[in-house]
């Protein structure tokens, strides 16, 4: 029961601080225009928190690991990479591109492709040494972003800069245009995952174990794996690459909740990054008026937290 | 791999290097010394050329000299978070003493840059766990923690755009009289040559060297000195060049062992070859166009280190 209790004041405070994030400053004179702007803005931001609470979760349950996350693997650069190819393909006016909700399509549909690919290449070589895999993952998060760039560099200057603001999402530009889209797709996934929350406690176990208890392991975990990728695209096109958020979210949400239930832990990591995201950008844009993008704050402080759990686990 | 081969590439390439750019050289006017010709050559061609070799001969010896002294395979100026620091370093510059000249924002980026460095190389001795691995990580991530420090105070200060153009790797805005500070690292890269045996001893380890009679912390500082000067002057005239340090001494190292007298002078040379030939391709891949150097390193550079990283069982350790 206390799970419940912390859930709900968890909840209780997302709605709090999004109600503050959408009413701020508002006056009889400007309400349209601010409530036009803000709400999708909003949404926005609460589906990024949620998939990428979602997502982290149980990709660390997959990888029974507490150390990676989809985006420490540089799944986020990935997107990046398709992205930008496919403008570099087929031009900036091409239909597959202009169209948000059909260039989105497309472009999760490569996602799974790829980071299937790329899951079973690094994860079969370095399944017992998760170090290796930690570096090869940052590396390739780097190649990934240098990748990107170089082909953006090819991509005609004026060609592309009718399309950059469009194309790359970041915090202060928030793509608004697939909130339909990606709100379905997360609901969906939401009602898909019911069956499998228990599945996951099993999973959670190790791998031999969840054998052993009559888990079909292979094609669960090619199931976690096209989940992750659907939810990494979402957060990616909405606000652009967050790298630490999901590893700070996660290893909060595990320290919050004195449980291994996968119908906690989910809800519970979905939250806090709402409460992270939305509080965040709250304090950022509004009482501190940095300027900064709320993701550099996050990195910061996920890249300290990130040393102290190598330093603590790295010794096993 | 004969080293007389490696001076003839690379010579050959020095060649094709000064001959391609958006305004064509014709080599009988050039005979002739036509002025025009002369000038371009004087100007741009050659000052590009000359920061190419030393920049790509003295990363790659900084990265040489930090494997040798932090004893792994894997540390580099990119993974010790010496560049962020230098990075750094730059931002404080522009932000507090906007009135210096270029000499005092490479000394304050050297001052950043050394203490970065020496700030890895203490958590490296606090950590026992030493695997081969670990260290890069933790060096990554401090990194990018100091580089979201420097992100942070651009944004407040207005100074994103202006940094990340400045630190952009790039030779095409090399002319003369933008890159002579590059000359200071040629006596550091003496110096490198003549420690490069006691470099070699540190890399046993601190007992085997102090029993070989070695002054152990006054190599490593030397050696975390040189590499922090090199690193801040490199990012000062040309911008970041990732992974060089990293990959041209261990692809030297498969070929040539670990005496570091031996390969110093084959990871001069290759790290010159391999920077000069991703700048030609760079030049000419959208010609007249050109990919700023980072962008071609950084992609192949990356695609070495994990095919190395993949490797890894076999070697490195």
């Amino acid at each position: 029961m206390a799970n419940r209790r912390k859930i709900r004041l968890l909840a209780v405070i997302s709605i709090i601080l999004v109600i503050l994030f959408v009413t701020w400053g508002l006056k009889s004179s400007n309400w349209g225009y601010f409530l036009s702007k803000r709400i999708p803005k909003i949404m926005a931001i609460v589906l990024t928190g949620g998939a990428i609470g979602f997502s982290s979760l149980i990709f660390q349950t997959a990888t029974n690991n507490r150390i990676l996350t989809p985006s420490v693997l540089g799944l986020d650069s990935l997107y990046m990479v398709i992205q930008s190819v496919a403008i570099f393909l087929l031009g900036s006016t091409s239909k597959l591109i202009v169209n948000k909700n059909i260039n989105f399509a497309m472009t999760v549909v490569l996602m799974i492709v790829f980071s299937r690919i790329l899951f079973r290449s690094i994860l079969k070589k370095g399944n017992n040494n998760i170090l290796t895999l930690l570096l090869m993952g940052l590396i390739l998060g780097t190649f990934f972003q240098s990748f990107t760039s170089f082909i953006q560099m090819m991509i005609d200057p004026n060609e592309f800069l009718h399309i950059q603001d469009k194309m790359f999402a970041s915090f202060n530009n928030v793509n608004t245009e697939i909130l339909m889209i990606s709100s379905a797709i997360i609901l969906l996934i939401g009602f898909y995952s019911r069956k499998y929350l228990g599945i996951w406690d099993v999973l959670a176990l190790g791998r031999d174990n969840a054998i052993n208890l009559g888990i079909d392991y292979d094609k669960i975990i090619k199931t976690t794996f096209t989940i992750v990728s659907i939810l990494v695209s979402i957060s990616t096109a909405l606000v652009g690459p967050i790298t630490f958020l999901g590893l700070l979210v996660v290893n909060l949400a595990r320290e919050f909740l004195d449980t291994y239930e996968h119908k906690f832990l989910i809800v519970t990591s979905m939250l806090i990054a709402v409460v992270a995201l939305v509080g965040g950008q709250l304090l950022t844009e509004r009482i501190f008026n940095f300027g900064t993008p709320i993701s550099v704050i996050i990195n910061f402080i996920g890249g300290i937290y990130f040393i102290h759990l190598l330093l603590k686990e790295g010794v096993s | 791999m004969k080293r007389k081969y490696l001076v003839l590439v690379l010579l050959l390439l020095s060649l094709i290097s000064i001959f391609i750019g958006a305004k064509e050289i014709n080599i009988r006017n050039l005979l002739n010394f036509a002025d025009e010709e002369l000038q371009i050559l004087l100007i741009s061609r050659l000052p590009r050329l000359i920061s190419i070799l030393v920049a790509g001969m003295s990363m790659s010896i900084a990265g040489l000299i930090m494997q040798q002294i932090s004893r792994n395979k894997f540390v580099s100026p990119t993974t010790a978070a010496t560049i962020d620091s230098a990075k750094l370093g730059i931002l404080v510059s522009m932000i507090f003493f906007s009135r210096l000249g270029t000499i005092g924002r490479m000394l304050i980026s050297f001052v950043f840059a050394i203490g970065g460095t020496l700030l890895f190389m203490q958590i490296l001795r606090r950590v026992k766990f030493k695997n081969i691995v670990f260290i890069p990580l933790v060096g990554l991530m401090l990194g990018s923690i100091i580089d979201s420090v420097a992100t942070f105070f651009a944004y407040r200060f207005d100074l994103v755009q202006n940094i990340n153009t400045w630190l952009q790797g790039d030779f095409s805005m090399i002319i003369k009289g933008r890159y002579e500070l590059l000359y200071i690292s040629i006596p550091l890269l003496i110096i490198g040559f003549v420690y490069a045996n006691k470099f070699t001893i540190a890399g046993m380890g601190e007992d085997f060297a102090v029993n070989l009679g070695l002054n152990y912390n006054q190599i490593v500082n030397i050696g975390v000195g040189i590499v922090a000067m090199i690193s801040s002057l490199v990012i000062i005239t040309v911008g970041r060049i990732p992974f060089l340090g990293l990959i041209i001494p261990n692809i030297v190292t498969i070929f040539q062992g670990d005496n570091m007298k031996k390969n110093i002078s084959y990871t001069a040379l290759f790290g010159a070859i391999f920077l000069l030939f991703s700048d030609i391709l760079g030049r000419l891949i959208i010609y007249p166009y050109e990919i700023p150097i980072s962008l071609t390193v950084g992609v192949i550079g990356s695609a070495v280190f994990l095919y190395l990283l993949g490797r890894g069982d076999k070697y490195g350790k």
